[in-house]
């Protein structure tokens, strides 16, 4: 026996129509083009680096910016760009590693919370509420302090500090899902409990995770920038964009226009992955139709 | 009757509030548990002699059962005694006692900036919606949102501390013997933090003044012939505040998290720079005392805010 996913909520059509709709939006695809790039910059980095990220010259300390140093060099004589090009790297793999463990931690409990109700429900919701209590960045640093200090522990602190508010939604969107008609079908079909988890609620709750996934990227970065800049991040002598602000603002005074370019870079990214989610949402949460 | 409903809020508030406040609690003293490896050699630091370990290990009773040792550190906690700092031996709850009014002043300066630009922004958003201005307001808020507040930070020193001259680049004013110069000096970090207050509040206030506008009763309203005027002052901004009360209690929680690192570019005196020392230099007690005091003043703050919202509402204290 098997059931179809129902198209009940609509506008599931294939990836290619999808694609093509949603790119005709000027600001996804303005997002999309500079997160793809950035993405390629990274990998690319290697080839595309004018410079090796870490190789010191004294003799060219505080550079201003010229042919050879584009954006100039820092007070250890590194070049400045070079090390824009690989911090993104390091951003982008923060990034995406926090907002990982958040969902994989988050949307399990999410779903559990809301498909089997009773004391599950309370307990995980309790949770939730609990861990939704402490300001992020804090328990975050906690948490880091705890681990011991650097990148991986960091972000997976900040994936755990993100994971209720993707348990949080994903509770809400099964509670929705739950009740409708085709659930209770495959369930006098005699479905299991997984079964209609994986099969029916998950497919059907998930575009405003999407959603919220993409948002969360946004909150990753700034919290992987904040943590670096407090020297609980990427450690040195790897190249971040936080970390290069923290040394940017020590010599403040003598090369005032270093603190622009790795802030730029953060707000630029911060804004993209913030666009995306929100064009995405306007095509994947059936609470923003007709909005 | 009334009154019986409403106190029956409270207490029924009150009571949700016990076992979040157990379970932060234990968050707060896990954090000294996932420490890899035994949590007394961590603690007795990297020249320590087996002594000393063992000194440790009976000071903070790791030789016990974890719900003893647990209880042990709650029933301290509660009669104000947070152990002491390992670095420099001070009572964490005097670390506490000198820092926070300091960081709970650039927070509460922050959220009435972000109420006194934000709300006035998200109304003219709402109500010129679909317009030149409506579009700029979502513009900046986009930008506030994803602006890293350091760097806004960062910015703000360059030009009006160190170029202009009009702040001071760090430091703190005494709260109790020169307020105004704890003003003063707040302001530039309250700036900073206050971005993206400004953002989240013109943001949600314009929404929800959307959506009350395009309400039923809204209707309703213009079809009897109210001017738009009365229609916003009297019956939108009415119908909004339980939101904006939920929003700022919201916002309370992030600039608590955000002060943290704005603290850093002022070299300011409070919680951020605290924990961060503490986190770098692995003095656990401190971490534990700034983590767990705020998280007490957010989910008291919270109550707060829940219980306001059920007295001006009454519809949410019917949920």
């Amino acid at each position: 026996m098997s059931l179809s996913v129902p198209q009940v909520r609509g506008q599931q059509k294939s990836l290619p129509a999808f694609l093509s709709r949603f790119l005709k939006d000027p600001k996804a695809l303005i997002a999309t083009t500079y997160l793809l790039l950035l993405i390629l910059l990274s990998v690319l980095a290697p080839w595309i680096a004018p410079y090796s990220p870490t190789d010191q010259n004294f003799a060219e300390a505080l550079a201003e910016p010229s042919t050879a140093h584009l954006f100039g060099t820092d007070d250890l004589g590194r070049d400045v760009l070079s090390r824009l090009i690989y911090g993104a790297g390091y951003s982008l793999y923060a990034s995406f590693l926090a907002v990982s463990i958040a969902t994989l931690i988050g949307a399990p409990l999410g779903l559990l919370a809301g498909f089997l109700g009773s004391w599950v429900d309370t307990v995980i919701s309790r949770i939730i509420d609990t861990l939704l209590s402490f300001p992020g960045i804090v328990l975050a640093i906690g948490v880091t302090g705890a681990l011991g200090i650097g990148l991986t522990h960091g972000m997976v602190a900040v994936g755990l500090v993100f994971s209720p508010i993707m348990a949080r939604l994903a509770r809400a969107q099964t509670l929705v899902v739950k009740n409708e008609l085709y659930v209770d079908a495959a369930r006098s079909f005699g479905a299991s409990t997984w079964r209609l988890l994986y099969r029916h609620i998950l497919p059907n709750a998930v575009q405003p995770l999407i959603v919220q996934i993409t948002l969360l990227l946004a909150m990753a970065l700034l919290a992987e920038a904040s943590l670096s800049f407090l020297g609980l991040g990427v450690q040195p002598p790897d190249p971040s964009w936080g970390g290069m602000l923290a040394r940017a603002y020590i010599y403040m005074d003598l090369v005032p226009a270093q603190m622009y370019a790795p802030g730029i870079a953060i707000l630029l990214t911060a804004l993209a992955f913030n666009a995306l989610g929100e064009s995405l949402r306007v095509y994947l949460d059936p609470t923003m139709k007709g909005l | 009757m009334k009154r019986i409903a409403k106190s029956s809020i409270a207490v029924r508030r009150l009571a949700q509030v016990v076992p979040v406040m157990v379970l932060a609690t234990l968050v707060v003293f896990g954090l000294m548990h996932i420490v890899p490896g035994d949590p007394a050699v961590v603690l007795a630091g990297d020249q320590a002699t087996g002594e000393r370990i063992e000194e440790i290990r009976q000071l903070y009773g790791f030789d016990q059962p974890f719900l003893i040792q647990y209880w042990n550190w709650l029933s301290d906690a509660m009669r104000g005694d947070l152990s002491q700092s390992l670095l420099s031996s001070e009572s964490v709850s005097v670390l506490i006692a000198q820092n926070f009014p300091n960081t709970l002043l650039v927070v509460v300066y922050a959220m009435v900036i972000s109420l006194v630009i934000g709300v006035p922004l998200g109304i003219a958003a709402a109500i010129r919606a679909g317009s030149a201005a409506d579009a700029a307001v979502g513009a900046l808020s986009s930008v506030g949102v994803a602006m890293p507040n350091f760097w806004l930070g960062m910015i703000l020193v360059s030009f009006f501390a160190l170029s202009l001259g009009w702040f001071p680049a760090t430091g703190a004013g005494s709260i109790t013997e020169d307020f105004p110069e704890a003003i003063w000096r707040g302001t530039l970090p309250a700036v900073a933090l206050a971005a993206g207050g400004i953002a989240e509040i013109s943001r949600q206030v314009r929404s929800a003044l959307l959506e009350v506008l395009s309400s039923q009763f809204v209707r309703t309203l213009r079809a009897k012939g109210l001017s738009s005027r009365t229609i916003l002052w009297k019956h939108g901004l009415k119908n909004i505040s339980v939101t904006l009360l939920t929003v700022t209690g919201l916002l309370f929680n992030r600039l608590l998290g955000g002060t943290v690192v704005v603290e850093a570019i002022f070299a300011y005196p409070g919680m951020g720079n605290l924990i961060v020392r503490a986190a770098i230099n692995k003095d656990f007690p401190v971490v534990q005392g700034v983590v767990l005091s705020m998280v007490v003043v957010v989910v008291l703050t919270n109550l707060i805010i829940d219980i306001l919202c059920g007295l001006i509402d009454p519809r949410v204290s019917q949920k």
